[in-house]
């Protein structure tokens, strides 16, 4: 009885076919932060008013540090998920090369925000880390200096402009597919798997 | 006879204690202008997780009255320029004096005006009065411990606690403390 009722009931994890509502939510909320981070990382650091910057600064290492997390929850899950295959009529070069571009999103989303702890860690102006206000995050193991705060910034900001044209290349693939090959790539990230898929 | 003498000066000395603090106020007594060379006005705001960052005012002015006759009847006044403000990093300094803080280029002076001063032993005092940061306005008080009275010198080490946030300065809470612990020590000379 309770089977039969669980059956009638979207799954939690991906089908052969479809993705589940649980890889969808993990999905477009982590594509809400990276994306809000990334064009807040753009502002805050070219506003005016320094204590707005401040601010936002403190907000983006929040996000940061939520982004984190949520992307090693989200790679633990795609390990344990199998994600549906490509349609049938995807060609060749994609088949080879979407997987690859799917690996180094996961890469960037894992190393910008590893990047930016690494920065505030070595940080000459010591400032401490409390995501949203509500615990206090220590910083990585690193040696403060001027010399390596360069460092860390340029490495941030190099993945930021590299994981942002390779967001840009993502969305252009889906609307691709949605608009011009009209098959269910885009849609199957959007609808989730239900009993009998 | 001996023993009288000995006795004598005991009594002398028993008496002198308190006459020599009495003798000591009435030795202070005057006008003293603060003078920057040998007084320093520092303070630390804590920070979440442990420690602290430590900073310093390098420009400041005031006066010091004290009356002959009746302590609670003196007066501080302290104008210190934020402008001044030094932590050993140059960019906690620059964010400290623009708008985020103290705004230093619109409120120029932050000025304490005592308005009460209570004897709390031979050598400390409360001082109670109103200082003005950021045009506002809000009571606080400090404790000041007589150091040292050369000459026409006089030092006092003065401690005190403000909440920052009132002064609309809270920005970083609660990442760094609203209290910010004042730590000065004030050298004032005679005239």
């Amino acid at each position: 009885m309770v089977q039969q009722r669980w059956s009638h009931m979207r799954p939690l994890t991906n089908t052969p076919t479809r993705y589940s509502w649980a890889t969808i939510l993990l999905h477009w909320l982590i594509a809400l932060i990276f994306i809000g981070q990334l064009v807040l990382g753009f502002v805050m650091v070219r506003i005016e008013s320094q204590r707005a910057a401040f601010e936002l600064i403190q907000l983006h290492k929040s996000f940061g540090f939520l982004l984190l997390g949520l992307i090693i929850l989200r790679i633990a899950w795609r390990l344990g998920n199998k994600a549906p295959p490509l349609p049938p009529s995807v060609g060749a070069l994609e088949r080879r090369t979407a997987p690859l571009a799917h690996l180094a999103l996961y890469a960037f989303q894992l190393a910008l925000p590893l990047s930016g702890w690494a920065l505030v860690s070595v940080s000459t102006l010591e400032i401490p880390s409390m995501p949203f206000n509500l615990f206090v995050m220590p910083n990585l193991p690193l040696i403060e200096s001027d010399a390596a705060e360069g460092f860390w910034a340029a490495v941030h900001w190099y993945l930021a402009y590299a994981g942002a044209a390779l967001v840009a290349l993502h969305v252009a693939a889906a609307l691709r597919h949605h608009f011009l090959l009209r098959d269910q790539v885009l849609t199957r990230m959007i609808t989730p798997s239900s009993a009998g898929e | 006879m001996r023993a009288r003498i000995l006795g004598l000066a005991a009594t002398a000395a028993c008496l002198a204690m308190p006459v020599y603090a009495a003798v000591m106020l009435g030795d202070a007594a005057g006008s003293y202008t603060i003078s920057q060379a040998g007084s320093a006005i520092r303070f630390t705001i804590g920070k979440a997780g442990g420690g602290g960052f430590d900073g310093a005012f390098a420009r400041f002015k005031g006066t010091i009255r004290i009356d002959n006759n009746d302590v609670g009847r003196s007066k501080v006044d302290l104008t210190i320029y934020p402008e001044s403000v030094a932590t050993g990093q140059g960019r906690i300094d620059a964010f400290l004096r623009s708008d985020a803080v103290f705004d230093a280029a619109n409120s120029p002076e932050i000025q304490f005006r005592s308005t009460s001063v209570t004897r709390t032993s031979d050598t400390t005092a409360l001082v109670t009065g109103r200082l003005t940061a950021r045009g506002k306005t809000f009571a606080e008080k400090f404790t000041a411990e007589l150091d040292g009275l050369k000459g026409g010198t006089i030092k006092f080490h003065v401690t005190g606690k403000v909440l920052r946030s009132r002064y609309g300065m809270d920005v970083g809470t609660p990442l760094y403390s609203n209290v910010v612990d004042f730590d000065m020590t004030l050298t004032g000379k005679r005239g």
